[in-house]
């Protein structure tokens, strides 16, 4: 399962998120990482310096482009301007596949920048595969939705949330990016048992694995990428593994951002999880 | 955050609609469980905000920046799906509302245009330079030059560029990326006294070299060509500008042209219209 269809044939191995801070010491030191995850969107410009940096990044790295405006859940029409942007940039980097949200964050032209839940019913489910799979025709790259974490549920909705991204993920036949961090904070902010979710999504679907660490507040738990991850994700992190197979797993560190190296060691606990199911004896 | 929450705490009238659509949970009602995404909002784009105008923030103090990147946000959402175009309206916001920026309405402008035309610099696309050679032997009113799409030319009231420069010296923000949470983390920028300055006519020129941007000064008869130029104007009537100046000879003029037009062409200023 680590190689199929929704991640282009491809093994990753471990990799971690390109951001600024960190430009210099990539560019300079060289240090050996299996790959970057670019936000896109901070790269669809004309030129500049963040391309000149993405271009001495590819020449050295593999990378793989992660969206977070996409917005495949809202019911605005798909920006034109924002796919050719896109699109460029897949041309560029040579993306094996392309992530972003299972989300909305627009309405009538006007942007959240922010990530929301959507209401889990089949009409929502329809549509947005729909979007999937226009954006996927135009970008020719497979594409991997991202679960949310998330702060409300709606009333509206008709099934759980990895009902509804399967019901996604099989309208769309796209695959997952399956955000291990973000399943455990709505588990606590919804009352729900992350195992339940982890056992029931398509497994075969999973093309990578995000995680990442969260902040802990008195009602509920923020998503907020600017701890290391915390134990009770590492262990989701290596059920998930035995479920689908050693995945291209990313660490998110978006916040409070220490040094390359912490954050690459931070990444790296993810081998033990990869290691131990390679060795561990094929299930009959 | 929870110091902010009086603040920020949605509308009475909001409760009703959030109870409609949202369900509550064993800790929280629907609104507060909305409450989350409102102020995760504010603090995202108003921190967006923060980083892209340190300077107009040393020109009228923290506390007038507040105000006015709340009245701004609210009255001129993002309508793109990057949040680098924040600014896009700023100027001409600050034009239509200058009281948000009093008493020092014409610095901040100035402030908020360089720090707008600083953000197209970093990053706009540009096309392929023109080789100034190319235009040998060609009839000046025949002629057009673009300026690069990158470039800005801004006329101003204060030395923007200077100040600007300084408070970045003193500002290390970083920006927060891919979380759909953010941090509010705002670096108190330095604190420019505008008291001090004496308004007066600075033309400078936003571009990019390699992927540095570069604030130049000019005078203002050049600058004056390149506006005309900008303007569509062709080489002929933009150079006319210079026919005013009776204190030199044309020979004189003809060799300021010439070290101009190098210098501009160096840079890789211009470009086909």
């Amino acid at each position: 399962m680590p190689a199929n269809r929704f991640n282009g044939f491809t093994n990753y191995g471990i990799g971690i998120g390109l951001r600024v801070p960190h430009y210099q010491h990539i560019l300079t030191r060289k240090p050996v990482v299996d790959w970057f995850e670019i936000i896109s969107e901070n790269f669809m410009v004309g030129a500049g310096r963040p391309l000149h940096v993405l271009d001495q990044i590819l020449e050295q790295y593999r990378v793989v482009q992660h969206g977070v405006s996409m917005y495949f859940g809202s019911a605005d029409r798909l920006n034109r301007e924002h796919l050719r942007r896109l699109k460029t940039l897949v041309k560029r980097t040579r993306t094996p596949w392309l992530s972003d949200h299972l989300c909305w964050g627009s309405v009538d032209g006007r942007y959240t920048h922010d990530l929301l839940p959507m209401p889990y019913t089949f009409a929502a489910a329809k549509v947005t595969a729909e979007k999937i799979r226009a954006v996927r025709d135009y970008v020719e790259v497979p594409i991997a939705v991202e679960n949310v974490s998330s702060y409300a549920e709606f009333h509206a909705s008709e099934m759980t949330e990895w009902e509804f991204l399967t019901e996604v993920t099989e309208r769309a036949d796209c695959g997952i990016l399956l955000d291990v961090n973000n399943i455990y904070v709505s588990s606590k902010n919804h009352n729900f048992n992350p195992y339940d979710y982890l056992n029931n999504v398509p497994h075969h679907r999973v093309a990578q694995i995000h995680i990442a660490g969260h902040s802990k507040f008195k009602k509920y738990i923020l998503d907020t990428h600017d701890h290391p991850v915390l134990d009770p994700v590492w262990k989701m992190y290596a059920h998930a593994i035995s479920l689908v197979g050693p995945t291209a797993t990313l660490l998110e560190w978006d916040a409070s951002i220490p040094s390359f190296d912490e954050v690459h060691h931070e990444a790296l606990k993810a081998r033990k999880f990869l290691h131990s199911l390679a060795t561990a004896p094929v299930p009959a | 955050m929870a110091s902010l929450t009086p603040r920020w705490r949605m509308q009475q009238a909001a409760r009703p609609v959030a109870d409609a659509f949202i369900a509550p949970n064993d800790r929280l009602t629907a609104s507060e469980r909305l409450e989350i995404y409102n102020r995760q909002y504010w603090f995202r784009i108003i921190d967006s905000f923060y980083d892209d105008y340190p300077g107009l923030r040393a020109v009228i103090g923290d506390r007038r920046f507040s105000r006015l990147a709340r009245a701004y946000l609210a009255r001129c959402p993002s309508a793109s799906f990057t949040m680098r175009n924040l600014g896009s309206r700023l100027e001409s916001f600050l034009r239509r509302e200058p009281r948000w920026t009093a008493p020092w309405q014409k610095a901040a402008l100035d402030m908020a245009r360089l720090e707008w035309a600083h953000i197209v610099a970093f990053d706009e696309g540009g096309k392929p330079g023109l080789d100034i050679d190319e235009l040998l032997g060609a009839k000046p009113s025949r002629v057009r030059l673009a300026l690069q799409p990158y470039i800005t030319l801004l006329e101003v009231s204060y030395p923007v560029d200077d100040w600007l420069l300084a408070v970045k010296k003193k500002d290390d923000g970083l920006r927060a990326e891919a979380s759909n949470a953010v941090a509010l983390r705002h670096s108190r920028a330095g604190h420019i006294d505008v008291r001090r300055a004496k308004p007066r006519p600075h033309y400078i020129v936003v571009h990019r070299m390699g992927c540095l941007v570069y604030y130049k000064s000019l005078e203002r008869e050049p600058f004056e060509i390149l506006r005309a130029l900008q303007r569509g104007a062709n080489l002929e009537e933009a150079c006319a500008v210079t026919l005013r100046n009776r204190r030199r000879t044309a020979e004189e003029t003809s060799r300021l042209l010439q070290r101009w037009f190098e210098d501009w062409a160096s840079y890789g200023w211009f470009c086909r219209p």
